[in-house]
């Protein structure tokens, strides 16, 4: 507000005084939201460290809960498999699709196209996974050989999710490029081309990027698509072989969880409470992720406002 | 932005041997990009077709479709899939809106009318606003093991109940309905606050019926869509030990419920043909209608509050 507070707080106000506290008490509900995620999660994670060493948990390359073996490479590397395919998928037709809406489309087709765009990321996951095991993996399987539960369908699936999380940030940052330097490049001849990747997308770079890591920490924190339509095989990602990592089953940390979570085992099981470690971590990677793309895009604001 | 017309005069104006070939190349990549923009929206229209085809058995002749009124009033079964029914699930996930509509509306409200009308420009607001901004990022799976830890296992209110589930599912789209409620105080205009403060309101007067009025629509319109993403959400409910077959209706906060993408996830791991492509197919358009009602109900608000705004 930058009026002069002329309010002054009579009797008639202690109503409103009242309203002003609990205003203030749900605003800092969001703080203890946060602290209750990380307390909820470090509180049984530290049970779990108590009876699997960190060590071995950190460094470990084999997953197998029933076994009491919690290693959490092969969950991490499965991770990054479906994150590395969705990002092939949704950070080039992402950034092609914010350059349409930004450089080439008439204000009629743009009003059209971004509300289409925003119900990709608004259908359920659930019906994505299912979408994922019962239409695309068997039309693939008919050109590769593909397991029925397999990492590429899944990544296909949740790039095509994340699409407009890429689209809709990118083509803000790039509305936020002034309109006189595509101006003076247009008055050295160049055509849309040069101006939309020479002048555009380069000045738009920080907010791009944002958008990038958002969606990849969206890739890395996605669960029903990959808990339906890639499996529940836990295994080390082989950087050597691309076939076998994209064309088989692979299990991610947040399937892993819906796995554990789905069982019954419940309490003071290290199964149940290991849980809270793969969800500790997972927390971790996904709110550094965010917080740097938050980091990264207050920049272009501030050059261009 | 420029418009489309003085984009590409400079263009037109140069054609000079060299124009001619770029614009080869700018032709060219204008479909590109248009191609890449309809990349998504195509491959989910295909995909709504294919399930739709499926839900209502339309090529073959053998199968009834599988959506009916059966389907709707049933409860569901899990070894006859001709006998199998959505209707504890869809009671369920309305039962859980209603629930998560009273705990966020008013949360979420009240959290943005402080950050727009009373915080200071300070470094406590901006804490808050970015703590906000990493909320709405926090993967889904995460926010059911706080529900687990926080409601399930500290206070002890049950596995899989109504209000475990309405807690947790609204810590999980409170960020969104926040974001939304700011938006739309942000575009009530200042000169209407010093309009009220000049007839000596006070800021709660002004709050009340200056600034709430006006931005209800767009409080609405955000509060509806967030529910919309809330009845969608399947992690949170496992992980809170939803059950993975409810027969009855909820009857109270305390019933364990389940609710449709939930039943729609315990259906998709039958192996049987009949419930991949017949009963699971039903409840995925179910699920979508009822999810595009509600959408559509947002925007209707929206579109409304728009034309009056435009007289």
């Amino acid at each position: 507000m930058s009026a002069p507070d002329l309010t002054h707080d009579g009797a008639r106000s202690a109503r409103g005084a009242a309203f002003k506290v609990f205003f203030a008490l749900c605003a800092f509900l969001s703080i203890l939201t946060t602290v209750a995620i990380v307390a909820t999660l470090l509180y049984d994670a530290v049970d779990f460290f108590a009876a699997v060493s960190p060590v071995e948990f950190f460094t470990g390359t084999t997953w197998t809960p029933e076994n009491e073996v919690y290693g959490v490479w092969p969950l991490i590397s499965g991770t990054l498999i479906i994150t590395l395919g969705s990002a092939l998928i949704a950070l080039p037709i992402g950034l092609l699709t914010a350059i349409y809406l930004s450089e080439y489309a008439t204000d009629r087709r743009r009003a059209y196209l971004k509300p289409a765009l925003e119900v990709l990321a608004g259908v359920p996951t659930v019906v994505y996974g299912y979408f994922a095991l019962v239409y695309i993996t068997p039309v693939l399987d008919r050109i590769l050989p593909l397991g029925t539960f397999n990492a590429l369908s899944a990544s296909i699936m949740v790039g095509i999710m994340i699409i407009p999380m890429v689209s809709s940030i990118s083509e803000d940052a790039m509305s936020a490029v002034p309109d006189s330097l595509r101006q003076a490049s247009y008055g050295l001849g160049a055509t849309n081309f040069t101006v939309s990747t020479s002048v555009v997308v380069p000045s738009a770079l920080s907010g791009i990027l944002s958008s990038y890591i958002l969606a990849l920490s969206r890739a890395i924190g996605e669960t029903m698509i990959v808990a339906i339509a890639a499996g529940q095989t836990s295994r080390m990602i082989d950087l050597t072989d691309p076939g076998g990592m994209f064309l088989e089953s692979v299990q991610t940390m947040t399937a892993a969880m819906v796995q554990i979570g789905a069982s019954d085992v419940i309490g003071e099981s290290t199964e149940y409470k290991s849980l809270f470690a793969v969800g500790l971590t997972l927390f971790v990677i996904t709110f550094a992720m965010n917080l740097i793309s938050e980091w990264v895009s207050s920049r272009y604001r501030e050059v261009y406002r | 932005m420029s418009s489309e017309t003085e984009r590409s005069d400079p263009v037109d104006a140069s054609e000079s041997n060299f124009g001619r070939v770029s614009r080869t190349k700018d032709v060219a990549f204008r479909w590109l990009t248009l191609a890449a923009a309809l990349v998504g929206i195509v491959a989910l229209a295909v995909l709504l077709l294919n399930v739709l085809v499926d839900a209502l058995a339309l090529f073959e002749p053998e199968y009834s479709p599988w959506l009916n009124w059966q389907f709707l009033t049933n409860p569901p079964s899990f070894s006859d899939p001709y006998d199998a029914g959505f209707f504890p699930a869809i009671v369920g996930s309305i039962a859980l809106m209603i629930v998560i509509a009273l705990i966020t509306f008013p949360l979420g409200v009240g959290a943005a009318i402080y950050l727009e009308e009373y915080a200071s420009d300070g470094y406590l607001t901006r804490f808050i606003q970015l703590n906000i901004a990493n909320l709405a990022g926090v993967p889904s799976v995460v926010y059911g093991l706080l529900g687990l830890g926080l409601f399930v296992g500290l206070l002890n209110i049950g596995f899989g109940t109504l209000l475990v589930a309405g807690f947790t599912v609204s810590l999980l789209i409170l960020p969104i309905v926040i974001i939304s409620a700011q938006e739309a105080i942000r575009s009530v205009p200042d000169s209407q606050r010093q309009a009220s403060y000049g007839m000596g309101a006070t800021k709660w007067q002004t709050i009340r019926n200056v600034i709430l009025p006006r931005a209800m629509p767009g409080i609405l319109t955000g509060t509806i869509l967030a529910l919309g993403r809330a009845i969608g959400e399947t992690a949170p409910l496992i992980m809170i030990g939803a059950p993975t077959a409810v027969f009855g209706v909820p009857n109270s906060l305390f019933s364990k419920i389940s609710a449709m993408p939930m039943q729609i996830f315990t259906w998709a791991d039958r192996p049987e043909m009949e419930f991949q492509y017949g009963v699971v197919a039903a409840g995925v358009v179910t699920l979508l209608v009822i999810l595009l009602s509600i959408n559509s109900i947002a925007i209707l608000i929206r579109n409304k509050y728009q034309r009056k705004n435009g007289q």
